[in-house]
């Protein structure tokens, strides 16, 4: 045998399934792409310009504190891109691009790095982002544009100097479908809420898009069925016992799963394996935790929308979940 | 499952909870028939070929010996006896290397160029005239162990006592790992013998019902199992079962047919059942209706980097390097040698060791299959958990080895772990799982048996 073969020896099993880490990443990242077109044909050139600097901004922080990893460059698992995308969708469109980047920066710095990175933090990168963002700039992430067609020109205070606190902009401000229902008691047409032709955040206008990328993660098993599942019935369980004991006071279930961060949290944010548990049982607490959190906060909370905090404190409360919430092994009663 | 898988059994598949779903790879060789291996120069027999206590030699240099004859007989109850394979001179006993890697003893066997290598032993008793004991040690007699990988001396298992009732006798011919074929087509070409042995079996340990269980992928071994069935003079039923990994594993099988678990630490006689390898059952029909004793077994041998994919008749001692050549040899893209199937086999640094009696599979993969994948952090993703049959926590039992804290493996059940690696085989950031449970078992037994010597 002229060509000798190279004979390895290691330990079984020696067949490995197809998905890997950074395929499950980058294949969540495509499916925010149809979510990101949407979020561009509604606000235009400034859901993009928003997008890239939050990206921007994720993928500076993860070059710079991130792990090399086994590809030898911590941005080839995705992991950072879909972060600051994920984050981007949580902001209004009228956002300056400077906060923008700082978020992603934070996301990944605070939110990742100093867990030590992919796998070991405790709360969703971008939503660690997000809730940086609200805290430090309440007014611009509160600050609402309407859907009107303009597709160049930069909107809000997109293009606003850092650190400069300027006169707040005339352009049109308008409150989004929950402020509304919170503070004045008028509900959306759920039609408009499933197309999306709404104010908002970048990803929480077009419920169809966000119903449909969740449906495929599941049938692809990237995300766990059981998260949305429970999330989405818990919320339409509570708020319709809510609604059908006084109507006029509470929204209807629908409203209440159809409008603000509810279905773009659900899907990509509180399925996040990293910091979701672990346990069949333990997703089943999680997810009916997040739901009566997002009813609490928005119904009776001072907030009109409470599905980052719902996560964040579910979050909080994973590693204490997969403690308890342990499956019975075969073999035991 | 999807219709192809089914092959045309159209009734509800059973199956077990959790499990995985590697591909088949089974298409190499499911076709091709059994072929006798012909008589090589030399052959390597270990005394030890069983789990339990060596055999011991009965012969001496220079010794000639007639195929079929005992060359050793059983070492201690937990132990079986040995026979020649071939007509031929007893050349050494000594150290000679052994599939599991390490120098044991064994006889050397010449082989006489000029016998017809025809079996010519007494007629044994038949079962139907032997008491229970006298059964349990003709099989001991006969070096009857399980086939299926591992080599369990038959009659230790068979020899039930009367406080442990076995309503259900259940053959194994799930044959869940990729690419091993034997046991399909031992039941395909055994189809007779196999129902013969299982009558036996069932009169001596007066099992009510007797189960043979196929993975959906094998409808030629169900109908041709079925038909034979039919002329059987005692229950027997053929269960086509999900192709599902591990669903070989005796405790999966149970859970699949009888929807019963078996408590942890017990055996499935604790529940009532009996669990066999189907090729042993016809190497009990065939020592006591054709006086051979367990000198050969069917091997398959496959794998992309394998020229001539087969299902071979091997007399036990067989160099592997033989039995290789003798299918065709294997290409350069060779990278792993396996005993045994791609998820639990023992890879092998050469093929200069013996065939032995719990070799069901020689397979030899090239880096298409084995795909290198990078190792990544654990993402928590959960699909370990979901591929464990026994619902096992694996990426914290692997979190846990690492770290080397085995008192904590031992208090989230480690040791009720038997090693299926579908949990290596799911997790997407390719984090040797079972090979750290591996260690970590082996370690918290460690630290009991120093435990139990200073108390």
């Amino acid at each position: 045998m002229t060509n000798k073969p190279k004979i390895t020896i290691s330990t079984s099993p020696f067949l490995h399934d197809q998905a890997t880490t950074p395929k499950i990443m980058w294949e969540l990242g495509y499916t925010l792409i149809p979510v990101l077109l949407a979020a561009i044909y509604y606000f235009g050139l400034s859901a993009l310009l928003v997008s890239l600097a939050s990206i921007a901004g994720c993928l500076v922080t993860e070059y710079y504190l991130g792990n090399k990893g086994p590809l030898g460059s911590p941005l080839r698992d995705g992991s950072a891109l879909v972060t600051g995308l994920l984050l981007a969708l949580t902001l209004p469109p009228g956002f300056p691009l400077w906060m923008a980047f700082v978020g992603g920066v934070v996301a990944i710095g605070m939110g990742k790095a100093i867990w030590g990175g992919l796998g070991q933090n405790v709360f969703n990168p971008a939503l660690v982002g997000r809730a940086f963002l609200q805290a430090a700039f309440p007014t611009a992430i509160t600050t609402w544009e309407p859907p009107d067609g303009r597709y160049w020109g930069a909107r809000g205070t997109n293009l606003a100097m850092p650190f400069y606190q300027g006169e707040p902009v005339d352009a049109l401000s308008t409150a989004t479908p929950l402020s509304e229902m919170k503070f004045s008691h008028e509900p959306t047409a759920l039609a408009d809420l499933l197309l999306g032709n709404i104010s908002g955040s970048l990803g929480e206008t077009c419920a169809v898009l966000l119903i449909l990328a969740g449906l495929y993660l599941v049938i692809r098993r990237i995300i766990n069925w059981r998260i949305p599942v429970a999330i989405l019935a818990t919320v339409a369980l509570f708020s319709g016992i809510a609604y059908l004991l006084a109507p006029d006071r509470y929204p209807s279930p629908g409203f209440m799963v159809l409008a603000g961060g509810l279905l773009l949290g659900t899907v990509y944010m509180a399925t996040d394996p990293v910091s979701s548990p672990l346990t069949p049982k333990g997703i089943w607490i999680y997810g009916v935790g997040i739901g009566l959190l997002v009813v609490l906060i928005r119904i009776w909370g001072g907030l009109p929308e409470g599905v980052m905090y719902a996560i964040l404190l579910m979050n909080a409360a994973t590693p204490l979940i997969n403690r308890f919430a342990r499956t019975r092994v075969y073999g035991y009663s | 499952m999807t219709g192809s898988t089914q092959n045309g059994l159209k009734e509800k598949l059973l199956t077990f909870r959790h499990g995985v779903h590697p591909e088949e790879y089974k298409e190499l060789s499911n076709h091709q028939r059994i072929e006798r291996m012909p008589f090589v120069e030399e052959y390597t027999l270990p005394l030890l070929q069983h789990i339990g206590a060596p055999s011991k030699p009965l012969v001496h240099k220079g010794q000639r010996v007639r195929r079929g004859d005992l060359i050793a007989e059983a070492g201690s109850y937990v132990s079986v006896a040995l026979h020649a394979p071939v007509d031929g001179t007893v050349t050494d006993i000594g150290l000679y290397g052994h599939p599991n890697g390490q120098m044991l003893p064994a006889i050397k066997i010449r082989t006489d160029p000029f016998s017809t290598q025809q079996l010519d032993q007494p007629a044994q008793r038949q079962p139907e005239e032997l008491a229970k004991a006298e059964f349990i040690e003709a099989i001991q007699r006969a070096g009857i162990v399980g086939l299926g990988g591992a080599a369990f001396p038959a009659h230790v298992k068979f020899n039930l006592s009367e406080n442990q009732p076995c309503r259900y006798l259940m053959l194994n011919g799930c044959e869940c790992e990729p690419f091993l074929t034997c046991d399909h087509r031992v039941m395909v070409e055994y189809a007779e013998e196999l129902i013969d042995g299982a009558h036996i079996l069932q009169h001596f340990i007066q099992a009510e019902k007797v189960y043979i269980a196929i993975e959906a992928n094998k409808p030629d071994a169900v109908v041709g199992l079925r038909a034979a069935a039919a002329k059987a003079g005692f229950p027997v039923e053929i269960i086509p079962l999900q192709v599902k990994y591990p669903q070989g594993a005796e405790k999966m099988m149970i859970s699949a047919i009888l929807g019963k678990e078996v408590p942890a630490g017990r055996l499935p006689i604790d529940v009532g059942v009996l669990v066999s390898n189907v090729g042993s059952i016809v190497a009990l029909s065939q020592y006591f209706r054709h006086s051979q004793p367990l000198i050969e077994r069917v091997i398959t041998v496959t794998g992309p980097a394998v020229r001539r994919p087969a299902n071979v008749l091997v007399p036990l001692g067989t160099p592997m390097r033989d039995l290789v050549e003798f299918c065709g040899g294997i290409t350069g893209e060779a990278a792993r040698i396996l005993l045994g199937g791609p998820m639990m086999g023992i890879v092998q640094k050469s093929l200069d060791t013996p065939v032995v009696k719990g070799t069901s599979g020689i397979l030899v993969l090239t880096e298409r299959e084995v795909q290198d994948i990078d190792t990544f952090s654990c993402i928590r993703c959960g699909r370990c958990l979901e591929a464990c049959p026994l619902f096992l926590n694996p990426a914290r039992l692997g979190l846990l080895a690492r770290k080397g804290l085995w008192d904590d493996m031992e208090d989230i059940n480690a040791l009720d772990c038997f090693e299926c690696g579908a949990c290596s085989y799911v997790c997407p950031s390719a984090i040797p799982l079972v090979q750290s449970i591996k260690v970590g078992k082996s370690m918290i037994r460690e630290k009991k048996a120093r435990e139990k010597n200073q108390a």
